[in-house]
């Protein structure tokens, strides 16, 4: 295809990319490095039903006047990303200073916001993807047995929980696992343990997420699965067969190996979505024993004063992170592609 | 606290305003009018009450949300604005005058509803910029015939209050007696500022936005909050409003520290047992640690009117949203809240609020870098309240995290 069709034929979802992804970004990149205006306070009196008092208020003219001189706000460089909320450079070297055992250190890097989302954001990611890869693939092989009748059904439920919307899906379970839900109040029976409560303790909330997590995102990886094993060569199948080769040796041999690229696939989309797990937090209430970096710049926007300096630099530390991720599997695709090309 | 103590003389009052009969009828000629609001009983049926002034000429729309507070400054930033006007409470006003979105409401007033007491006037610096119709304030709910049971007086100071949960528990008759809004996030923020006020604290030192919470008075109110929820189901720190209003309900609770815009629906006669509504009493807020105010923060609701309108619309939002608290509309719905306009008759579910009141409970802080400590202590003080770290450190991680906000923000060097 000439250079200049090739050009025509993308230019449509060019420009939407551009408008809707490359510009956005710029703008949260340039906004991490702003912080707002000193603020100027006045003492004033406030009156209402409970009587008056005197409080500090912000003097809007005077703010109104810095604001107009600089739309942007102060510069502050790259300090937002290195203050306590994000990297905690200085924390972390204090940190390293004053504990003496590397447990110490560690408890003190989980007392920092950032540190905290990204380890359970990451314990998230590398836990869910491989559980949802394995997963689906047994649903999918599974599925795949069953006579034909039975097929369209068993696809159709096996589909629900990706269907279902994460908050419902999650609110729908977070009720389920209550002290007094159906499966809250079972575990409390079978373990004879009256406080036992999926909601309270941190760890058991980690696991509630990460169930929900594979639950959620399984029919994904078994749909993609179950569409790749429709085209698995017969011939192979049964020539593996009459070399002897048990179901498990054909599994192994022939169907992983010819599912490869669809594997591939799918680590790279559950990779960049359990990176950005946010919607389960909200539905469980988790935000006590579980934070990620998504949930960080909810945190930030939220409330009577919004933070949009710390928002966009926890997006930008985001978008390094699925970078970071994606490399690697992102490399090995491109060599691929080259291997074939040649 | 000079202008008024009493709920009671605050109702008595208003029924002066009421006298003019101006309100009657909307007569508004034309105008737009958009309310943007929070989402509970009391607020629906001022919208419903205001929407009766929908003509061919003038167009009433409201969005009442949970999640009104995240919409308003950019809604109203807008020029024109979304919404003619935003009803907000002590803390959530602030935003709004820091980016100065609202408009003085001194001449719509005297326009409009020339005999409203002083008391439902918001001033500040001089200027009326929100209209308070209602109070609330967070206080003790008990099970009478549960604490009949055990042989115990209500609770006045949250001393007496662990007292009763443990011998409740020792009686063997309720497992998890107690909850309150601890739900991590704002809900354990709100506990932490009410329980520190209680203690005599102040969380800004005087005259600036440097945090004063790291110190003996913070230990200790932490310190009740971990003693009070030991008697908690273990699930607290998901409570909130809803979670706490089903669990008394249900008649799983004997003591209990909620909003007392809640009374009118626990003590209604739906989703709960004669048993349990009949035995509940609203309770003044528990004084601690040997202070002398009730540790609970009082808090009301208002309307303000966007700044970003046209004087057309301003006038026309003014009229309806006074149209929609006329009497008739308070009366009709006496106990969705405690109203603090023309119409209202306390009752039972005032009870709490009025009493916490009467006993000098101090108002949130309308304070523009409240809010950032809010959210630092509702963020930081889980892990606390989970045992997974001492008072100290949870003090010093709120410090911390309120001074990187802080600084970002401009409200410290």
């Amino acid at each position: 295809m000439p250079h200049r069709t090739f050009l025509w034929f993308i230019l449509p979802s060019l420009t939407a990319m551009i408008l809707f992804i490359a510009l956005p970004i710029v703008s949260v990149v340039v906004q991490s490095l702003f912080v707002e205006h000193e603020q100027v306070l006045v003492t004033v009196e406030n009156c209402g039903p409970f009587g008056c008092t005197e409080e500090t208020r912000v003097d809007r003219e005077a703010t109104a006047a810095l604001r107009e001189a600089q739309p942007l706000g102060r510069f502050n460089g790259l300090g937002t990303y290195f203050n306590r909320a994000h990297l905690a450079t200085a924390e972390l070297s204090a940190a390293w200073r004053e504990s003496e055992t590397i447990g110490a250190f560690f408890s003190q890097v989980m007392n920092l916001p950032f540190y905290k989302a990204l380890v359970f954001t990451l314990s998230f990611t590398f836990i869910v993807t491989p559980l949802v890869l394995v997963l689906g693939l047994a649903i999918a092989l599974g599925v795949n047995g069953l006579p034909k009748i039975l097929r369209g059904p068993t696809i159709f439920f096996s589909l629900l929980p990706m269907i279902v919307t994460p908050l419902i899906g999650s609110l729908v379970l977070f009720w389920m696992i209550d002290a007094q839900g159906v499966i809250g109040a079972t575990l409390q029976r079978v373990f004879d343990d009256p406080n036992l409560s999926l909601k309270a303790s941190p760890a058991l909330t980690w696991v509630t997420l990460f169930v929900y997590g594979v639950w959620h995102s399984a029919p994904f990886a078994f749909i993609v699965f179950y569409a790749g094993l429709q085209t698995v060569p017969a011939e192979t199948l049964e020539a593996a067969m009459i070399d002897g080769a048990t179901r498990w040796q054909r599994i192994r041999y022939v169907v992983i190996p010819h599912l490869m690229p669809l594997a591939v696939f799918i680590t790279l989309m559950q990779l960049m979505d359990n990176f950005r797990v946010f919607e389960p937090i909200v539905g469980f209430q988790a935000q006590a024993s579980a934070t990620s970096l998504s949930y960080l710049i909810y945190s930030h926007l939220r409330g009577d004063v919004q933070q949009f300096g710390s928002a966009a630099a926890t997006s930008v530390l985001t978008i390094i992170g699925v970078a970071v991720l994606l490399t690697p599997v992102l490399i090995r695709t491109w060599r691929d592609f080259n291997r074939k090309r040649v | 606290m000079k202008t008024m103590k009493k709920l009671t003389t605050l109702t008595a009052l208003s029924v002066i305003f009421g006298a003019s009969g101006a309100l009657a009828d909307c007569g508004i000629a034309s105008g737009r009018v958009a309310i943007l609001s929070n989402d509970f009983p009391a607020l629906q049926a001022m919208a419903a009450g205001a929407a009766e002034c929908a003509s061919a000429t003038v167009e009433v729309t409201a969005n009442q949300t949970t999640e009104h507070r995240d919409l308003q400054v950019a809604a109203l930033t807008a020029n024109p604005a979304e919404y003619t006007a935003a009803i907000v409470a002590n803390s959530s006003i602030v935003p709004l005058i820091n980016g100065g979105l609202i408009r003085p409401l001194d001449d719509l007033i005297a326009q409009y509803a020339p005999n409203l007491p002083q008391l439902n006037k918001i001033t500040i610096d001089g200027k009326v910029m929100a209209v308070a119709f209602m109070a609330n304030a967070q206080h003790l709910f008990v099970r009478d015939d549960v604490l009949a049971q055990v042989g115990a007086q209500a609770p006045a100071t949250y001393e007496e209050v662990l007292d009763v949960l443990a011998k409740i528990r020792e009686a063997g008759i309720m497992e998890h007696p107690f909850a309150m809004n601890t739900a991590a996030g704002w809900n354990l923020g709100e506990e932490f500022v009410n329980m520190y006020l209680g203690h005599g604290g102040e969380l800004f030192e005087a005259g600036g936005a440097a945090p004063a919470i790291n110190n003996p008075t913070g230990v200790a109110t932490l310190e009740m909050l971990a003693a009070l929820n030991a008697y908690a189901n273990p699930d607290f720190l998901t409570f909130d409003s809803n979670a706490t209003q089903a669990l008394w309900e249900s008649g799983e609770l004997a003591v209990a520290y909620m909003w007392g815009s809640r009374g009118g629906a626990i003590l209604d006669d739906e989703n709960s047992t004669p048993e349990v509504t009949g035995n509940t009493s609203l309770l003044v807020a528990p004084t601690v640690g040997g202070g002398t105010l009730p540790a609970s923060t009082l808090w009301w609701d208002g309307f303000t009117i966007a700044a970003n309108i046209s004087d057309e619309d301003a006038a026309a939002t003014f009229q309806a949203l006074i149209h929609g608290l006329r009497p008739e509309v308070i009366s009709a719905n006496n106990n969705a809240a405690v109203w603090l306009m023309e119409g209202y008759v306390p009752g039972a579910p005032a009870a709490g609020v009025a009493a916490t009141a009467n006993a000098g409970a101090r108002p949130y802080p309308m304070l523009p870098y409240a809010g950032l400590m809010h959210t630092a202590l509702g963020n930081e003080l889980a892990q606390f309240m989970q045992g997974q770290e001492s008072a100290e450190q949870a003090l010093a991680d709120v410090e911390a995290a309120y001074i990187a906000a802080a600084r970002e923000q401009g409200f410290l060097r």
